[in-house]
């Protein structure tokens, strides 16, 4: 026999041992308390919310936080290879600061092919706060800061290589950065919106308008989207600036989109009709107003801000794919699907695989929107198990 | 069963019509109408606009007159096999499309068998085995395959194969059978090319699944008939093939409504990558150049197979599930 | 694996089990020491409030209770048809003899009887099964006997509702075909969990006749785990009263109703309303709350709520068994610390 407790002296009778003190302040915290703590044991959650958010701050600060104008053109650096950051030098010496050598490039004349030779005679060291290329942030105020590059505005670097142009791929995803995730953000807003006005009128007055409402969003759900989007989308008149094609491929992305939100908020909104808590809220005489703020809303917003999580990577993946076939956003707008464009040919591609990074970008942001939805969506139901 | 079936069989009537509408608006989507734009064609490519013809093609789509007139001549049309004209390919779209489709249709469904008959063992396993190595490697895999657009896997394939091996995984056929007539030969060597663009297709699909039928599963397994079966001395391997999983088939099948428009969708863009020789790269290019008639016969056949294939699950389930079934 | 002998007239001994199994919340110990023994074509009323431990005491017999053999602890002897004893608690759990009896040699019927049939087949599909498992015979030959099983179980045009599925049955229905597939290879034991508990009241009168009946017919023995001291009136020889994973109190039903000793099983006995009681008189619960299974008391369970519980003595340590009369045991101090030296490894 192994569990020889009973015979326990009579100070561990009181409940003060740790699991059942753990126990005791998990019982008395409160919805979101209890959501927090499932939240943070998720830690891959966590994580990725610190991405996202990451992704979110870039977005915010492109001018500064690329490195250079990512429409600046250099022809001699065209397919140019990633730089290669050092931190030892051509003669064997250990240097701290990381640093780049400059490159300059050469046409073979048997391949016509741009080669490219690493000039070591003249170190340049990466630094932060550099003074650089000139840009508005957001399009206001005039500044020439980035948060990092080399000090000597000749020398070039490429981190992330460079495009048929020689333009610097870093500093072009980093722009795309805006667009991508700024639209994924709206096109769920607007199907949210969407969502919550048929999903909350479904499910809120049943009988026929809900029947009529599921077998609409049944029918928009068994359509194939992708189709669609490209139809509406190539409907688009070339001649739209960037502000209105990227409003216009909102509103079709959450045309499409707003089913899944429809349907969460229908079925929290039957579900939470029929809970006992609010029965007994009811009972007690509680006012409308407080109910539905003080009991519905809470568990109500834990499960839709989880779900539009997980709409957002959708949005972006849909925008990636309208723009990678060139119905979506395109020139001069920048965005990870228009970055995309150029790895079209395969040709390119082998020549410079770091064209697909913008892809690279799309995985990572969607990946990290997926398990951080995932991680809300747990927590959002702090009873369950 | 039979009534079920003749009520969803039914229930395809209404939806085939909205189908029709929205494929016709996105028809008329681009401003002026297509004849202009024909006519600005074969004026830029130097060539005479015959009036007569112009005026003939003018009263057969019955242009100028009410929507409805038009929609009504279109949907007549299309009803006797009739799809419009191609303004690009100066050919009926019905000889464009035909062959077409039929590949949309053999990719389609070659990546629905894959996506189930990967997807399905693994969910059991990852299920069964809940909180193994093995299910956290395949709910690492299936959150990748989840994250990762189709397309983008298809064009990594594509440079990866190239730079290796100097190839094109692209395309169905080999050069000797591309436009060859049927034969024995082609089909096999249509089998051999279609399996990547197939396995490109359904790694999303997979993904999903997997998850949903470890869900379901997991759903299932702590059921009180799972012990009656136990109770009665059932090993436990065929209790849980016959028992749970075969209730959490259900769902699994009616995942099917999902699973399948979103191959076909996906099929669109995964064959422009691939330079597949179905409707998706024509669909492109007909969108792009305003080719309506032929777009929106592309995007109809689409949505109908969809419809044809959920119609298929609803009535797959029907007759897996007796509570549907004697509903 | 000593001290296997048993009377020949025993056929299940249940000696100190315990199980449990780990949560996040921490370890419970679901059964924690529960002993009583089932005689031949007796029938043993287990009595308890829900979370007690009676299911999975009569799962655990089965090793069906999913909890990890590491739990495991004491000794479920039972005596096979062929005469052999066995420790059950030895046997893998899902190896092939454990299986062989299971069914077979014992059965259960579950509370639910429509979640405990599959809903996608068919009642005759799963009882065809059951006597397949333990008997090679031909599908034909099994579907006789399971439509002969069905008979007996009083259910009405078993020919045709053999082929029913559970969804298309009343619930008393259900359980009819749940005690057929159970009893269909006429086992030795019938574990019934709460057989009656969601039926009607006249279609549990029914039902509880119908397993009298069919124990007397087939000579089996019967456990009825029940939260019901009614049904244990009607249907049992013996009674064990379960408390917090504990056989508190074991008795033949006549003098436990007649003379309970245990504080608990007297509180039990006075929470049942009483035909004839005038209106507005006050009922009598069980005072308190069961405590959570996290944070079991130490000593005798039972002290937190026992009206009669000793200062000093009731939370120092577990009181072991004592005989009060021929047959009538009972964990109490009040009536002594136990029979002398006899299972105190505890």
């Amino acid at each position: 026999m192994t569990t020889t407790s009973e015979t326990g002296t009579p100070e561990a009778f009181q409940p003060a041992d740790n699991g059942a003190g753990k126990a005791a302040s998990y019982a008395a915290a409160s919805e979101w308390r209890l959501m927090w703590y499932k939240f943070s044991r998720h830690r891959l959650a966590v994580i990725c919310g610190i991405i996202v958010l990451l992704l979110y701050v870039v977005a915010a600060f492109v001018e500064f936080v690329a490195p250079y104008d990512p429409e600046a053109q250099n022809p001699a650096s065209a397919y140019q290879a990633p730089t290669r950051i050092h931190f030892v030098d051509a003669d064997g010496q250990f240097h701290l600061r990381p640093f780049v050598y400059g490159t300059s490039s050469q046409r073979n004349l048997d391949t016509f092919e741009l080669e490219f030779v690493e000039d070591t005679s003249a170190r340049h060291h990466l630094s932060l706060f550099v003074q650089g290329d000139d840009y508005r942030l957001w399009g206001l105020f005039p500044s020439n800061l980035h948060l990092f590059g080399v000090e000597d505005a000749d020398a070039r670097v490429y981190l992330l290589g460079a495009d048929r142009q020689g333009r610097d791929l870093l500093s072009r995803i980093i722009h795309g950065t805006r667009l991508s995730m700024s639209i994924g953000l709206a096109g769920v807003v607007m199907s949210f919106f969407i969502g919550i006005v048929v999903g909350g009128v479904s499910g809120y007055f049943g009988g026929t308008i809900d029947i009529v409402t599921q077998r609409i969003i049944e029918f928009v759900r068994s359509m194939p989207t992708i189709p669609l989007w490209l139809g509406l989308a190539a409907a688009l008149p070339s001649n739209w600036s960037v502000m209105q094609v990227y409003f216009a491929i909102t509103v079709i992305l959450s045309l499409i989109g707003w089913t899944g939100l429809a349907q969460v908020v229908r079925g929290r909104a039957l579900a939470l009709r029929e809970e006992d808590f609010i029965m007994a809220a009811r009972l007690c005489g509680t006012s409308r107003t407080r109910i539905i703020f003080k009991h519905m809303v809470p568990s109500f917003m834990s499960h839709i801000i989880a779900a539009l999580t997980l709409a957002v990577p959708e949005m972006i993946i849909a925008e990636t794919a309208l723009s990678f076939l060139g119905l979506g956003l395109r020139y001069p707008a920048i965005s990870w699907g228009v970055l995309l464009q150029e790895a079209q040919n395969l040709r390119s591609v082998a020549l410079a695989p770091w064209l697909l990074a913008p892809g690279a970008m799309v995985v990572i942001a969607v990946l990290a929107l997926n398990f951080l939805g995932d991680g809300l969506r747990d927590a959002a139901d702090p009873y369950r198990r | 069963m039979a009534g079920y079936v003749l009520q969803r069989l039914l229930l395809v009537i209404p939806t085939v019509f909205v189908i029709s509408i929205i494929t016709f608006v996105i028809i008329q989507l681009p401003p002026g109408d297509f004849l202009t734009s024909y006519i600005a064609t074969l004026e830029s490519g130097g060539q005479v606009v015959d009036q007569a013809q112009i005026d003939a093609l003018r009263a057969q789509y019955g242009l100028g007159e009410p929507v409805y007139v038009q929609y009504w001549k279109w949907v007549v049309g299309v009803l006797s096999g009739d799809f419009g004209h191609s303004f690009q390919w100066k050919r009926p779209v019905v000889d464009l499309i035909g062959e077409r489709m039929a590949l949309t249709i053999a990719l389609s469904v070659a990546s629905l068998l894959l996506v189930w008959a990967i997807s399905l063992p693994i969910g059991i396993y990852s299920a069964v085995r809940q909180y193994s190595p093995g299910d956290y490697f395949f709910t690492f895999i299936s959150f990748v395959g989840l994250g990762v657009p189709n397309f983008l896997f298809a064009l990594v394939l594509m440079w990866w194969a190239y730079s290796q091996f100097g190839m094109s995984v692209g395309g169905l056929f080999s050069p000797q059978y591309a436009d060859a007539p049927w034969s024995l030969a082609k089909v096999l060597d249509f089998l051999s090319h279609l399996w990547i663009p197939a396995a490109v297709l359904a790694i999303g699909g997979i993904a999903g699944l997997i998850r949903i039928m470890r869900a379901n599963l997991l759903d299932e397994l702590p059921k009180l008939y799972v012990t009656t079966a136990r109770a009665k001395g059932m090993g436990e391997t065929s209790l849980v093939l016959k028992y749970p999983v075969r209730v959490a088939l259900n769902p699994f099948v009616s995942t099917i409504g999902w699973t399948l428009p979103g191959l076909v969708s996906g099929s669109i863009i995964v064959s422009v990558v691939l330079n597949l020789p179905t409707t998706g790269p024509m669909l492109l290019t007909a969108l792009q150049s305003q080719d309506m008639y032929l777009a929106g016969a592309i995007l109809l056949m689409l949505s109908i197979l969809t419809v044809i294939g959920t119609l298929i699950s609803d009535v797959l389930l029907a007759w897996l599930d007796p509570r549907i079934r004697f509903n | 694996m000593t001290d296997q002998a048993m009377p020949a007239d025993m056929l299940l001994d249940v000696r100190d089990l315990r199980t449990g199994f780990a949560l996040r919340e921490g370890y419970v110990r679901a059964v924690d020491g529960a002993s009583f023994h089932v005689r031949r074509g007796e029938t043993i009323g287990v009595v308890g409030e829900s979370g007690c431990g009676k299911s999975i005491t009569a799962r655990t017999i089965l090793r069906i209770a999913g909890t990890s053999d590491d739990s495991l602890a004491g000794k479920v002897i039972f005596r096979r048809s062929s005469g052999e004893v066995t420790d059950l608690l030895e046997l893998p759990h899902s190896g092939r003899e454990i299986r062989r009896i299971r069914g077979a040699e014992i059965a259960m019927i579950f509370q639910e009887p429509m979640t405990a049939f599959s809903p996608v087949h068919t009642i005759g599909n799963q009882i065809i099964e059951a006597i397949r498992l333990h008997q090679s015979i031909s599908k034909e030959e099994a579907r006789t006997a399971a439509v002969d099983m069905l008979r007996r179980v009083e259910m009405s045009s078993a020919e045709k509702r053999i082929d029913a599925y559970p969804h298309q049955l009343s619930g008393g229905m259900r359980q009819r075909a749940m005690i057929a597939m159970a009893l269909v290879c006429r086992p030795q034991l019938l574990l019934a969990d709460e057989p009656t508990t969601a039926l009607d009241v006249t279609t549990q009168a029914q039902i509880l006749g119908l397993i009298r009946q069919l124990k007397d017919d087939l000579g089996m023995s019967v456990m009825m785990i029940t939260h019901d001291l009614g049904v244990v009136a009607e249907t049992a020889q013996t009674v064990a009263v379960m408390y917090l994973g504990k056989v508190v109190e074991m008795a033949d039903v006549k003098s436990l109703f007649r003379d309970p000793k245990h504080p608990y099983t007297r509180a039990l006995l006075a929470s049942i309303p009483k035909l004839g009681r005038r209106a507005g008189e006050p009922l009598h619960p069980v005072k308190g709350m069961v405590p959570s299974p996290f944070n079991r008391p130490i000593g005798c369970p039972f002290h937190t709520r026992c009206p009669s519980a000793m200062p000093g003595i009731c939370e120092k340590s577990m009181p072991g068994k004592t005989t009060v009369a021929g047959g009538h045991t009972v964990s109490c101090f009040l009536f002594g610390e136990g029979d002398k030296a006899e299972e105190q490894s505890a």
